[in-house]
């Protein structure tokens, strides 16, 4: 469990985390979602005391994260930016983090195996690849066995079969009851793998939703079809929430209406159709409608700076 | 890694403990022995604290014959058995600022951070192992280099002093925990620099660069500053002889070691209230 409330964060004269508030419950796999530079990785360093917050308070499950006298049990992370000591073996960084905890190493082993870093765990870190080092990343977070997981941008750099390990991965977590909070720029990964959704943009928030109504919310009623009597159709649809666009190769595209409604009103009018086609705009334009405006004015405003 | 795998289970941790000091001292322990610069940077000083006067004898003794009585009289055993502390210094010192700035420069400080967030403990730990480390490998390197320099000077009488004489015992090991100090220093510069370079230049910037500065000002001024100086003051401990401007050992011991406490505490000021 998460629970920030009017969470802010300045640097210097920047706000990178604006009133934020919200609660990440256990169970579920809670997405994270927000453009580049929105302030995610800030919001979750705040989660984790690296920064103090200008305003507002965090705690995860219950109390402020410094204050737990066992901070790996509560909460695993895997922090966007590198975390580990180039020079240092990851077997050897994974040792001195257990060690902290009394962790046997016998554990740093078993996560080692689980993230499937065996082969390379002796050698320095610092020679990963980017997946590899997602994958240290991913043993460091379940280390300690934490009740609240907290990944940022955990796909980046895997391959199709990592992610879709990850997929599994996350939502084992959640099934077992833990709290899983993951941060992606990208619609389409949280929507297969997340159930709830928190969105900000310029660290603002602008949804808390359940991946389900977003998608509702998000998809029009579009809907393409060709006939040779678009005229006689455009009649016999026509209405107050009703809207037409022209489309390829001469098909119509009709806004406001779903496929039923269309090919009924169709049947009635005795008018024949070539193509009745349901169009769902995607979770990405989805996504983009909802942060179009934040993102616009950064881009505004770097233009002003610039 | 299998994408046949339907479902990914994380083995349960069967004993879960609380972050204790001892269990960071000895996970800083892990850190400290688990990366390269720490065997370079321990092999580097203690073999400049043996190389040096081992050398510097074996030159003194083959020259012996040349030299003029006025040169012969000029020559401190002591002073040849501890040169090396001198450059050795520098080999802990680098170690000792890397020891906290790597972990800014590589990201690493964050993993560490939230595994132990109460940032105080790493702090003492660090100062704690690196401390015991050093003086661990000083103390033998200063024997070594007491005993190999005395023996290779051996058919000089006049350059023979005994462990046991007073002072020398003190100057040996003195120079032994001078090191350690140095490596306190430094390690706590590396905390509010929480840069390699920078760190590394606010240290030679205050040992090296500092002291020869005091020179332009007026003699008495120079005399009088100086000795407070952390380097001036620390020498003391190694140094057999004193001039009538310098500190006694005990007190230059005690002023450079209220430096290193004074840096401890602006480090651990800043470490709390620092974002990471």
């Amino acid at each position: 469990m998460i629970e920030a409330r009017d969470l802010t964060k300045d640097y210097g004269s920047k706000r990178a985390v604006d009133g934020l508030s919200f609660t990440v419950r256990p169970g579920i796999v809670t997405g994270f979602l927000g453009p580049n530079g929105s302030g995610k990785s800030t919001t979750m360093r705040l989660i984790l005391g690296l920064d103090a917050p200008t305003r507002g308070d965090v705690t995860v499950n219950g109390s402020d994260y410094r204050e737990h006298a066992a901070p790996l049990h509560e909460v695993g992370a895997l922090l966007e930016a590198r975390s580990v000591h180039t020079g240092r073996s990851a077997h050897n960084h994974l040792l001195a983090l257990a060690q902290t905890h009394g962790i046997p190493k016998r554990r740093v082993s078993e996560l080692i195996d689980l993230v499937g870093l065996h082969e390379v765990a002796r050698k320095r870190s610092g020679k990963f690849s980017l997946g590899m080092g997602q994958r240290l990343g991913i043993a460091q977070a379940l280390l300690g066995d934490p009740k609240t997981v907290m990944l940022d941008e955990p796909v980046n750099g895997l391959d199709p079969e990592g992610i879709h390990w990850m997929r599994n991965l996350l939502k084992g977590l959640a099934a077992e009851g833990r709290t899983v909070f993951v941060s992606s720029h990208l619609m389409s990964e949280m929507a297969l793998t997340a159930d709830h959704l928190i969105v900000i943009g310029r660290g603002k928030l602008i949804a808390d939703t359940s991946v389900d109504d977003f998608v509702s919310r998000a998809s029009q009623k579009v809907v393409v079809v060709r006939s040779p009597e678009l005229e006689s159709l455009r009649a016999a649809l026509a209405g107050p929430d009703v809207s037409f666009e022209p489309a390829e190769r001469g098909a119509l595209e009709v806004h406001g209406l779903t496929a039923e409604q269309v090919g009924d009103a169709a049947a009635a009018a005795g008018i024949v159709l070539h193509e009745l086609t349901p169009r769902q705009a995607s979770l990405e334009e989805a996504f983009m409608n909802l942060t179009r405006d934040e993102v616009e004015f950064a881009a505004e405003l770097q233009e002003v700076v610039a | 890694m299998s994408a046949a795998t339907p479902s990914v289970r994380l083995p349960r941790l069967d004993r879960t403990g609380s972050v204790a000091f001892r269990r960071v001292l000895l996970s800083e322990w892990t850190k400290l022995r688990s990366v390269r610069s720490t065997k370079w940077s321990l092999g580097v000083g203690f073999l400049l604290t043996v190389a040096f006067p081992i050398a510097f004898s074996f030159a003194t003794s083959s020259h012996w014959g040349s030299m003029s009585p006025q040169d012969r009289a000029d020559r401190q055993p002591l002073d040849i058995a501890l040169v090396g502390v001198n450059v050795a210094q520098l080999a802990i010192a680098v170690l000792g600022v890397l020891l906290i700035s790597a972990e800014y420069s590589t990201g690493s400080i964050r993993s560490t951070f939230t595994a132990v967030p109460k940032r105080l403990l790493v702090l003492w730990a660090k100062l704690i192992d690196y401390s015991v480390v050093s003086l661990a490998l000083m103390v033998p390197a200063v024997l070594v280099s007491f005993f190999s320099s005395q023996a290779i000077l051996g058919r000089h009488d006049i350059l023979q002093i005994s462990f046991t004489q007073p002072g020398v015992a003190r100057a040996v090991l003195g120079g032994a925990l001078y090191v350690m100090l140095v490596g306190i220093f430094a390690l706590a510069i590396g905390a509010i620099v929480r840069n390699t370079a920078g760190g590394i230049a606010a240290f030679a910037g205050i040992f090296f660069v500092l002291p020869p500065l005091m020179f332009v000002l007026p003699t008495s001024w120079n005399n009088a500053i100086s000795q407070y100086l952390p380097s001036d003051a620390g020498r003391q401990l190694f140094s057999l002889h004193h001039a009538s401007h310098s500190l006694r050992p005990l007190t230059g011991g005690l002023v450079f070691a209220a430096y290193c406490v004074a840096a401890i505490v602006i480090a651990a000021v800043l470490l709390v209230r620092r974002d990471v």
